[in-house]
């Protein structure tokens, strides 16, 4: 096993974890997150956080 | 901590001794955008005109073609571009991360660094000292003192989001910090050469070597430098002037680990039909055509964030600004991978094509979207609701818009034409039919159509700024208290 093996192991091994991070987030795991996630600019200027209703669609949870 | 905790207790309006966000140092890099964007686009607009008329500078040897096309690219990629990438970056990483910026007298270390940098750029590139390395032309003492500043940068920036009071890093924080990783990692390999006198070095590396490394540097400032950060800013500044979070945040994390993915190893095509392995070429253009991919997916995810929203296009000049620089976007990340199937560039390569397709992305994706963000921000860094003549953003927008249709549509035509000119044969004999000075007449109307383009764009941005100046002598310096994080992103 030469240097050469090495390198193909190591791009095949990036495409996995490019495949995993793809599948992982279009899975239904991390919706509830990125969902929140997506709200923080427009959530940036509210003025206090007990001052906005608590959000059906948004976690709850810490 | 005790001012975090300030944050927590106070009521807004933010009473005496509430925590601010560090506008400061974003008001400065703000302002130098735009002062640093003339500069540069007016460098442009006169080599432009020297292209037409050679003897414009009067042979003075200081502002020659040749020494003031490194500075026009260098203030306009890292003068404009750099200024405006700190400028954004700074405000989206504070106000989505609820925390103040992290090392305040190292963020004004980079302000003060990086326009040392600049001025130092300025001085040195007319006298004619350059590493001749594309985009990478400053020597090595101003190498030495951008790595000093984009450390300090990274420090301040991921220092932010250590102390971030939400749980999540929003998307844009992630392109914002890929390409302040990757920019250092850049600088540090393609600047790597061995001093022989305090204004001239060698580069460690030679021959194919030196040029692969060299494109490598090159198509990854074009990737990281000029597109993952300016995709920071689309991710915050398209959903904020919409009103409406981005159209899919699961598509962005894709986006997102695609581009680090691919970039990397797109460079080669920069050298295709020269003394590279023709693998490298092969394994170049491969990785391009597979960068449209992510290219599109992030287009479209900046464009759809306006879904359900489209009138506010009629109306609304920010938004303009901000979803015609994704299509332009768009149109060079699809003309970028087909550029580099090797038969469609041994057409277009060493012709104005390259040129046009280059200002499609920096004026038409770069320069435009930084127009947006910066009349979003200008306002609120300076107090006000918004800019002092909304009409005046109009009409910057369409004087720009037309430029830029202008300038990269001449260089299209002329880029074919000095292609097809150049490879044409006469059937007897073999020999060329054109000398290549014929070529160079043929080129000439189109020379003065993207002067036109240049000066157009550069006009605009004189709107700005006085649109600019109005607006800052009417409002005053004010810097937001940080607010607690709703409890949805605590």
């Amino acid at each position: 096993m030469d240097v050469n093996d090495l390198r193909a192991l190591w791009t095949l091994l990036s495409f996995l974890v490019f495949a995993g991070i793809a599948v992982w987030a279009y899975s239904s795991w991390p919706k509830q997150r990125f969902e929140a996630a997506a709200r923080l600019p427009l959530d940036d200027d509210q003025p206090l956080a007990h001052a906005q209703p608590a959000r059906a669609h948004t976690m709850t949870e810490k | 901590m005790s001012a975090q905790a300030a944050a927590f207790n106070t009521s807004f309006p933010a009473g005496a001794g509430t925590t601010t966000y560090n506008y400061t140092v974003v008001r400065q890099f703000a302002i130098m955008t735009l002062v640093w964007g003339i500069v540069g686009m007016l460098v442009g607009v006169i080599i432009a005109a020297q292209l037409m008329f050679p003897d414009l500078t009067y042979g003075i040897p200081w502002l020659s073609y040749g020494r003031l096309r490194p500075l026009h690219t260098n203030a306009v990629i890292f003068a404009f571009g750099g200024s405006a990438l700190f400028a954004t970056s700074y405000y989206v990483v504070q106000r989505t991360c609820h925390a103040r910026l992290f090392a305040g007298p190292l963020a004004a270390f980079t302000f003060w660094g990086w326009q040392l940098v600049i001025v130092g750029a300025a001085i040195t590139l007319p006298l004619g000292i350059t590493t001749s390395k594309e985009y990478a032309e400053l020597e090595w003492p101003l190498d030495v003192l951008i790595t000093l500043v984009w450390v300090s940068y990274a420090v301040v920036f991921f220092g932010t989001i250590a102390k971030r009071k939400t749980s999540h890093i929003y998307v844009a924080n992630w392109f914002f910090g890929g390409f302040i990783l990757t920019v250092a990692l850049l600088h540090l390999v393609n600047s790597a050469a061995i001093p022989a006198t305090p204004w001239k070095s060698y580069s460690a590396y030679a021959g194919a070597q030196d040029a692969m490394v060299q494109w490598w540097y090159g198509h990854n400032a074009v990737g990281f430098f000029l597109t993952a950060g300016f995709l920071g800013m689309m991710y915050y500044f398209v959903p904020k002037q919409a009103d409406r979070p981005v159209y899919s945040y699961r598509l962005s994390v894709v986006h997102f680990w695609a581009l680090i993915f691919t970039y990397m190893w797109a460079g080669p095509h920069h050298l295709h039909y020269t003394a590279l392995p023709d693998w490298a070429q092969s394994l170049g253009m491969a990785f391009s055509l597979i960068l449209l991919a992510p290219s599109w997916g992030g287009m479209i995810n900046g464009i759809m964030t306006l879904s359900g929203a489209w009138h506010k296009l009629r109306t609304d000049p920010i938004l303009k600004f901000l979803i015609v620089s994704l299509s332009f976007y768009g149109m060079s990340t699809f003309e970028g991978p087909m550029m580099s199937i090797k038969t469609v560039n041994s057409l277009s390569h060493y012709t104005d094509w390259t040129i046009g397709h280059v200002h499609a992305g920096a004026l038409g994706w770069v320069a435009m979207i930084t127009i947006g963000s910066l009349y979003f921000m200008i306002p609120r860094l300076f107090g006000r609701s918004e800019m002092y003549s909304t009409k005046l953003v109009t009409t910057h927008f369409w004087v720009a818009t037309i430029g830029v249709v202008l300038y990269i549509a001449a260089m299209w035509i002329a880029g074919v034409m000095q292609g097809l000119m150049w490879r044409a044969v006469n059937p007897d004999d073999g020999t060329l039919t054109y000398t290549f000075v014929e070529s160079v007449k043929s080129t000439y109307p189109f020379y003065a159509i993207r002067l036109l383009g240049g000066v157009m764009f550069l006009g605009g941005m004189l709107i700005m700024a006085y649109n600019t100046y109005k607006t800052v002598a009417s409002g005053k310096a004010v810097d937001a208290p940080v607010l607690q994080p709703a409890p949805a992103h605590a």
